[in-house]
């Protein structure tokens, strides 16, 4: 098969059919959480209701983006990243606060969440951004451009109070890696969060003690084994003062910054806190629900924990536990997998694009849904601190599942197109 | 494209492998390998609830219901929810009828022991007072009821017999081996303590589906791991409501007791212990208030007489102590005697009510001579034929002990006293062995002294006189009736030990008593019955009046023994209760020409501590 007979609107089947899977298994856990013995569809007043409007919604802007042209929508990158940040911005102003994060407003007919299309759009500029001519990625002053793109929409979520949404925008860490961007900085990244992880659980006098004393002996060994190399020195010991700073940046942070209950979550997570009727009961509800499951689960619409509110956010950020509950692990399993045959398909769809702009938009949309894959289903069976980001696809959320629809959709049209020469 | 580059996408694909397997590492600890999430999930939404059996009801001998069911309500509150949803406390105490001091102390208990669900706050709200809280309760979200049963009786009468139920105290709860549960009731005393196991059912347990917020969402699969609950046995009791009734009315504002039992069978028709009180008092909400009410009350309504209050049997004891002698070879129901005015041995003189010549024992009885009585006693213990006046006298309370006395007769109730019939032992060591004779303790030979009886015992003796030498352990339990089988008890059958021929003339002596001796007075042209007074000397006060009774003289269908504490001689109280109760068991009514009797028992009032029951500090509900 020659590269000429590529029809020029072949879809990728597995992506499509994936993501089609995931929609269907998404509405029907939805519709579990919800059950009370009627069977009522088309209840707009309802969850499963709600999000089987947003399905059909979802489904017409598919087609819709399927029909625009990949060049068309290469070039309103930037002025969609450039509304989008308006509309965060605009938040501000006349979003509406929920839960302690200011991040939706209120349309009336629908609750737009603007950090949900954040994702999207800096996907789009960042690769609109690497996809022009002169720009390799390789100095700093390109990369701190990129940077920008990036940090100025998770900075505004942050802002907002949307650390969830804030922690997906690192996923684009994974696309400057792919894109140049040395491994030390992943290393760097793991650092961070290793000393970030000890600040938090042991007693700040304590740890830094215990890097003195390590560098210490690290410092020893080196003089022993290179006396005379002051450059390797230095930079151990700007380790050193850095990592102690950092601590205590990490220290007045956490009692100073962050909210009580936003404390509460982190130490249950690092095991400092056992409170099982507390904050922790998301936790402990959401794990024996999925517990509960077994290896076979209680059989769609048979959750107990689910459909009696003992999980809390069980349509949102919780809908793992449905799932998990009335599928058991086979159920689990399945949905896992579909997820890492989707992001590992984005990855091989993404390395075989001509355009850099393709490459990276959907290497970047790979790198997001396995974020929030990650940290979504991390957090359900006790893996992660809770933080409040839906699962792509499966979450109740009219502004989640278009987003991640967008994304997909912009995803296999520019792939469709891939060896069309521009 | 480097391959640097597709090195680093190669990095990611991993990446991706090493989340999902961590992922399902952990989900396979969490779903297959840990078992305890699937009991937390059940207990998260299952609750065990008891579902309490009906109590078994009771009825008389006649059909009637005694003791029945009547729903109430236990007032719940979740005080987890007042939070959102206050309580508007002056309504709630306002329908409820309680105060607002009671509510925020209850609040308090509850929120120490149990916040997370709903916890009774009111217990046992009677349904009228239910209905108007019932109507109102959407402005209590907090607050929800569960269904309980209590104890309606629609006769008011035979507290003492029927007895009462309370919540099960931690003792009961551990001796029960785990069927008894905090909140439980059970029968405290009288026939709901007796005969608890037959008339409790078994308990049975419902798992429901609850919610987060402890609200009913089903029931857990199906019901299929539901036990039903087992009603208890329907007692069938040996009582006539209405002869019980009305000898409580008889016996109203005097204190004593009456027992009437059906000789043939041993079966109690009725059972009064006076003063008595209202058995709807201790059941429902304000049982507490009004036990201790009770309690408190100087004239004790709560004392169980019939089998708990003992009494020298006086006169009453002289037709089995003379049927005894006559057992014994010495004398003969035909055996004559003058009395003199007294009775003289020794040191000792027993007075009579004068001088009269006595043919036989007929006389003798009619007229209760004492003489008579201590001298055929004497002649009897004093009978070389018969051994020692020791052995003589064991055989003498041998006798007198088949007929019941001394010891419990066992009817089916607790709490039943002995009595007294001094042994040869006792004596021995108040006056030295071999050191006293018949007239040391002359006064047991007509029913004094150191004799003691239960009214019960009495009632019994006179059973087995009118059975003519047989009685019957006294019985309340007819029989029970469980899904339309009838479950009887065995009856047990004593003899007396005395031979039949020496009935005739003692019959004949109780049913001259009152055509022509003690009890003339009694006389009726609409029915024959015999019957024997009885004083029995109070050190305390005045002399306890007593009667025993059977009727008709032939096949008697009752046989009466009445106690009137404080009343004087026999025939003035006892005599007119007990005869005025068989006729009334006999004919359902009492004739226009004794209806001044029945109109003068209703009205006396002997009662020495006139204004201590506290009638107004009750709660009827």
């Amino acid at each position: 098969m020659g590269k000429g007979q590529y029809s020029q609107n072949q879809l990728d089947s597995t992506i499509v059919i994936v993501y089609l899977l995931l929609i269907a298994i998404g509405w029907s856990a939805i519709f579990a959480t919800q059950y009370d013995g009627t069977f009522s569809l088309f209840d707009l007043s309802s969850n499963h209701g709600k999000q089987l409007l947003w399905i059909g919604v979802s489904g017409l802007i598919f087609f819709i983006i399927l029909g625009i042209d990949r060049l068309f929508l290469m070039n309103i990158s930037y002025l969609v990243y450039g509304l989008i940040l308006l509309l965060l911005l605009s938040v501000f102003v006349i979003g509406a606060a929920t839960k302690g994060n200011l991040n939706w407003i209120d349309l009336g007919f629908f609750k737009l969440q603007p950090s949900e299309f954040a994702k999207l759009a800096t996907a789009m500029a960042l690769a609109r951004y690497l996809d022009t001519p002169q720009v390799r990625f390789n100095t700093w002053k390109q990369r701190a451009v990129a940077f920008a793109l990036v940090g100025v929409p998770l900075l505004i979520v942050l802002a907002q109070g949307d650390a969830g949404s804030a922690l997906v925008f690192f996923s684009f860490v994974m696309v400057f890696n792919r894109e140049g961007l040395s491994n030390w900085f992943i290393y760097l990244g793991i650092y961070i969060v290793f000393i970030s992880l000890l600040a938090l659980s042991l007693d700040k006098f304590l740890l830094i003690g215990g890097i003195v004393v390590l560098f210490s002996i690290i410092l020893t060994y080196i003089y022993v084994v290179l006396p005379r190399e002051r450059t390797v020195v230095a930079l151990i010991v700007g380790i050193m003062l850095v990592s102690i700073g950092y601590i205590i940046a990490v220290d007045t942070a956490f009692h100073s910054i962050l909210k009580p209950h936003q404390q509460d979550r982190i130490n249950i997570i690092l095991g400092k806190l056992e409170d099982n009727k507390g904050v922790g009961y998301n936790l402990a509800q959401s794990k024996i629900a999925i517990g509960s499951g077994g290896p076979f689960g209680k059989g769609w619409l048979h959750g107990t924990q689910t459909r009696y509110d003992f999980v809390p956010e069980m349509s949102t950020d919780f809908i793992f536990c449905s799932i998990g509950e009335e599928w058991g692990f086979l159920g689990s399993l399945v949905l896992i997998s579909l997820f890492v045959i989707l992001i590992q398909r984005l990855i091989t769809v993404a390395m075989r694009q001509r355009t850099v702009y393709a490459r990276v938009y959907i290497y970047s949309i790979a790198s997001i849904i396995f974020m929030h894959f990650m940290i979504n289903i991390g957090m359900t069976i006790g893996l992660l601190p809770v933080i409040g980001i839906p699962l792509p696809f499966i979450s109740y959320g009219g502004s989640s599942l278009l987003s991640f629809t967008i994304m997909v959709a912009i995803a296999v049209k520019l792939d469709s197109e891939r060896l069309v020469t521009a | 494209m480097s391959n640097n580059a597709d090195n680093r996408a190669g990095l990611l694909k991993i990446g991706v492998y090493i989340v999902a397997i961590v992922f399902l590492v952990k989900l396979f600890a969490l779903q297959i390998t840990d078992k305890t999430y699937k009991l937390q999930a059940r207990n998260n939404v299952v609750k065990k609830m008891t579902v309490y059996p009906s109590r078994g009801l009771i009825l008389d001998r006649k059909g009637r219901v005694i003791v029945s069911n009547d729903a109430v309500y236990d007032i719940e509150i979740q005080y987890s929810l007042l939070k959102k949803f206050p309580l508007d406390t002056l309504l709630f105490c306002e329908l409820l009828n309680t105060t607002p001091e009671f509510v925020s102390k209850k609040l308090d208990e509850i929120k120490r022991t149990s916040p997370n669900k709903p916890a009774p706050i009111i217990k046992m709200v009677e349904q009228s007072a239910f209905a108007r809280f019932q109507e109102n309760l959407f402005k209590f979200p907090a607050v929800t009821y569960t269904t309980r049963t209590v104890r309606r009786y629609p006769y008011g009468g035979a507290a003492h017999v029927l007895g009462y139920l309370a919540e099960v105290n931690k003792k009961q709860i551990d001796n029960s081996v785990g069927y008894y549960e905090m909140g439980d009731y059970v029968g405290i005393t009288g026939l709901e303590s007796y005969y608890e196991d037959y008339l409790r059912g078994k308990k049975g347990f419902t798992y429901q589906i609850m919610d987060v917020r402890g609200r009913i969402q089903g029931l857990y699969n199906d019901g299929s791991e539901d036990i039903r609950p087992t009603s208890g046995y329907d007692m069938v009791s040996s009582l006539d409501i209405l002869l019980q009734t009305y000898g409580e009315l008889l016996m109203q504002n005097k204190s004593g007791s009456v027992v009437a039992i059906e000789p043939s069978t041993g079966e109690v028709l009725a059972y009064i212990s006076s003063p008595g009180y209202d058995p709807n008092l201790l059941a429902g909400r304000y049982r507490g208030h009004n036990y201790s009410e009770l309690n408190k009350d100087k004239t004790k309504p709560l004392i169980n007489r019939p089998i708990s209050a003992t009494y020298p049997p006086g006169s009453t004891f002289k037709i089995p102590a003379d049927l005894v002698v006559f057992n014994n070879g010495v004398h003969s129901p035909e055996w004559s005697y003058a009395c003199s005015g007294a009775y003289y041995g020794g040191s000792v003189r027993v007075k009579c009510h004068g001088s009269h010549f006595l043919p036989n024992v007929v006389s003798a009885l009619k007229q209760s001579c004492n003489a008579y009585s201590c001298t055929v006693f004497r002649d009897m213990v004093m009978d070389s034929t018969l051994g020692t006046p020791e052995q003589a006298y064991t055989r003498w309370r041998n006798g007198i002990m088949a007929f019941g006395f001394g010891n419990v007769l066992g009817i089916d109730l607790s709490g039943e006293k002995k009595g007294n019939v001094p042994s040869a032992d006792y004596y021995n060591r108040i006056y030295g062995k071999g050191r006293w004779k018949a007239n040391t303790i002359i006064s047991v030979a007509i029913g004094q002294g150191e004799v003691l009886s239960t009214p019960l015992q009495m009632a019994n003796m006179i059973a087995s006189v009118a059975e003519d030498g047989v009685y019957y352990t006294p019985r309340l339990l007819k029989y029970f009736v469980k899904d339309k089988k009838i479950f009887k008890p065995s009856t047990e059958k004593h003899n007396v030990g005395i031979p039949e021929y020496f009935f005739p003339s003692i019959k004949e002596a109780l049913a001259e008593t009152v055509r022509s001796g003690t009890a003339a007075r009694l006389k009726s042209t609409d029915f024959d019955f015999a019957g024997k007074t009885g004083t029995a000397q109070n050190p305390h006060g005045k002399d306890h009046s007593m009667f025993v009774a059977y009727a008709p003289l032939v096949n008697p269908v009752i046989a009466i023994a009445v106690v009137v504490e404080n009343s004087g001689f026999g025939a003035t109280y006892a005599g007119p209760i007990a005869s005025l109760m068989i006729e009334k068991y006999l004919n359902d009514t009492i004739s226009s020409k004794r209806l001044y009797l029945e109109e003068r028992m209703l009205k006396a009032n002997l009662l020495w501590a006139k204004d201590s029951i506290a009638k107004t500090n009750l709660i009827q509900q």
